[in-house]
């Protein structure tokens, strides 16, 4: 079994992972399928940051197994890690951009890392990738300059920078005005076709997520709860499902935090 | 270009810092250019008292500085200090008969020792005792004997007072 | 009781992950040392940034202690030996001593916000996950550079307390000690032990300081609170460090 050449990319079996005494998954099987927009969709707090930092290897899981195109993560040596990491883009919350470094530094810097070229060909390259997600006219300003939602289309240049075959985007709604949306709306799905990328997308934005995705998975309560395309998660009848979807304030997921004693008695005394 | 004067400060910081330290050990310190070098002999002395006298004072001839001083042990047998002195080489001709005193500059410097040249023919040289030594002068001793030549001064006074009204 | 014991483990805890850190920051320097860019960088934010600061505070405390030293000394008639005094106050203990007490302050508390910063906003996770080593590319240059600094500073800081604008100009501008007698008796009682010894100081303070800066900021909570936690630690724990480690040394050097 491996996922090596085959449709599916990522390949997470049984995944288990907690901090400390709190469990975040219990027993989780995603795939993620080559080619195509695959979304991660949950309530706040259900650890789905947590799922990309696993995948791209920087915390191992407590059991379970994930697969990147048929290599498991958490088995490889330093070296190897680093190597599968540069066929993975991440695109932070926060766009993580480098603040001592311009934009286009910014963007060049994975090169500069990572391959010998010659200066007017990093130019030449940093200046393709800021074109694409149109921000060729922002090279030279500094990441304090530029608005949040350039600053994730910069984090975007730079992820994509290295070519990768994967780009995981964590939140990459959140906060955003709609016209900063619909440009990364289209951007992802865009650059998804344009470049032959596997994307991956963790959010609770649901309308935006379901508008863009090939494949939908819904986690709540450390475990997958339905998973399809965006039509059968539409009609899920999951109650759970249901209310993320709706945004219900009561229903599976309670609007009162577990409390140890009854209202009546905390009120009243015991 | 922005990095090129960054360079050029940084550049500027580390030349500034070495020569800061080249400045404080040529002009502030004095290199042991005596006393290491191969081109030294030694030769002992030996003293009753070396006062605060230690390793690394200076040894002078004529108030100019010859040599310092390599270690002081005692004697076993008289209980006398030795005192090994590290002389530079191109000082040979210094006579045998020399004798050594330990001083101190000024009122409360430090100790050194001062050669004064004798007659003799013959030079120090590696291994020689310097035979004339005179020893620190101890405030204490020097005040107690101040003090004694003092007191008897006063006694003699004063059997002087009371003898001389019988003597008018 | 337990809060002992808690306060207790937690200071274990923290010394063990601040030297197994220290040793991954080892493993990253030979890495580190092959870009010399880097290192230039960090030089002027540490190096460069510090030079104001330090020239005065060593202006100023040559003058201090030239003013406050001549009037003692010249109760004795001892005045010429101002020299000395100034001299070996600044070689053997206040240059080093407050070089690194500004540093940490200065550069320390910078170096710890940076990186926590870095950390807060995930730059470091983002260069993790562009299979970037943080502690090749952000921590090794900036451990090194406090290395080189420390020393250089320390040998600025004296030499403006002692000669160009302290000692020397309040002595002997000043007070009228004389010129010749200043230096000739700075330069009879120093040895060039006592400035190899200061430099030995200031370089084991340097590393002290650099290895609490970026262990503080590298292990700081994601947060404004806990940047704020780290920076204000790196100072009161390097300068403990400082204080510490200078009366080892001097007891080693001075036996």
């Amino acid at each position: 079994m491996t996922t090596a050449g085959s449709d599916t990319l990522v390949r997470v079996r049984g995944l288990r992972f907690g901090f400390g005494p709190r469990t975040i998954y219990d027993g989780v099987d995603i795939d993620i399928a080559r080619g195509k927009v695959t979304a991660i969709l949950g309530p706040s707090g259900t650890g789905k940051t947590t799922l990309l930092r696993l995948i791209g290897g920087q915390w191992r899981p407590t059991g379970g197994t994930i697969e990147f195109d048929g290599v498991d993560v958490h088995q490889q040596s330093r070296k190897k890690l680093f190597a599968l990491r540069k066929r993975m883009g991440v695109l932070f919350q926060s766009g993580a951009l480098l603040t001592d470094l311009t934009v286009f530094e910014n963007v060049a810097f994975p090169l500069r890392e990572h391959a010998r070229l010659p200066e007017a060909m990093i130019r030449d390259l940093v200046l393709m990738k800021l074109e694409a997600v149109g921000l060729r006219g922002a090279a030279a300003l500094y990441p304090e300059q530029i608005s949040g939602g350039m600053s994730r289309r910069v984090a975007l240049a730079r992820a994509i920078a290295l070519e990768p075959d994967m780009v995981m985007y964590d939140e990459p709604f959140t906060g955003q005005d709609p016209i900063s949306m619909g440009v990364l709306i289209r951007l992802i799905r865009g650059l998804n076709a344009a470049l032959g990328l596997t994307s991956v997308i963790v959010s609770h934005d649901v309308a935006e997520v379901l508008s863009i995705s090939d494949h939908v998975y819904i986690v709540s309560g450390g475990k997958v709860l339905d998973h399809g395309t965006p039509e059968s998660i539409r009609n899920s009848t999951s109650p759970l499902v249901r209310q993320f979807l709706h945004g219900e304030p009561d229903g599976p997921v309670p609007f009162h935090y577990k409390a140890a004693a009854s209202y009546a008695t905390d009120l009243l005394g015991a | 270009m922005h990095t090129r004067s960054l360079e050029i400060l940084v550049g500027f910081f580390v030349c500034l810092g070495i020569a800061a330290v080249f400045i404080l050990t040529m002009r502030v310190a004095s290199l042991d250019k005596i006393g290491n070098s191969g081109t030294s002999f030694r030769v002992i002395a030996k003293f009753e008292n070396t006062g605060s006298l230690g390793a690394g004072s200076a040894v002078k001839l004529s108030g100019v500085r010859i040599g310092r001083v390599r270690g002081i042990s005692i004697d076993p047998v008289t209980f006398q200090a030795v005192v090994a002195l590290d002389i530079d080489g191109s000082y040979n001709s210094i006579p045998a008969d020399s004798n050594a005193k330990i001083l101190t500059a000024g009122l409360l410097g430090e100790q050194y020792i001062g050669l004064e040249p004798g007659g003799d023919e013959t030079a120090l040289k590696n291994g020689d005792e310097i035979k004339f030594t005179q020893s620190a002068l101890v405030l204490e001793n020097l005040i107690g004997q101040f003090l004694t030549s003092f007191t008897q001064k006063d006694a003699k006074k004063d059997t002087d007072a009371a003898a001389a009204p019988s003597a008018r | 009781m337990k809060n002992l014991r808690l306060i207790v483990s937690n200071f274990l805890r923290g010394l063990g992950e601040a030297t197994l850190f220290l040793f991954s920051i080892f493993g990253a320097v030979p890495a580190a040392l092959l870009r010399p860019r880097l290192i230039a960088q960090q030089l002027y934010s540490v190096g460069v940034l510090s030079l104001i600061i330090i020239a005065i505070s060593g202006s100023f405390i040559g003058v201090v202690l030239a003013l406050q030293g001549y009037r003692t000394l010249s109760s004795f008639g001892a005045a010429s030996s101002l020299g000395v005094l100034v001299a070996l106050a600044i070689v053997r203990e206040l240059g080093p001593v407050v070089t690194a007490l500004l540093f940490a302050g200065r550069a320390g508390s910078a170096l710890a916000a940076e990186i926590g910063l870095m950390k807060a906003t995930d730059q470091l996770s983002g260069m993790e996950m562009m299979a970037v080593d943080p502690l090749r590319r952000v921590v090794a240059p900036r451990f090194i550079a406090g290395i080189i600094a420390m020393p250089l500073l320390a040998s600025i800081f004296t030499m403006m307390a002692i000669g160009v604008a302290g000692g020397h100009a309040v002595g002997v501008e000043l007070l009228n000690v004389d010129a010749g007698s200043y230096w000739a008796q700075i330069h009879n009682a120093m040895h060039g032990r006592d400035i190899r010894d200061m430099l030995i100081k200031s370089t084991v303070f340097g590393v002290a300081v650099s290895w609490i800066a970026v262990y503080q900021g590298f292990h700081a909570a994601p947060t404004s609170q806990g940047v704020s936690r780290a920076t204000t630690s790196t100072v009161v724990i390097s300068s403990l460090a400082i204080l510490a480690l200078d009366v080892v040394l001097t007891a080693f050097m001075f036996r």
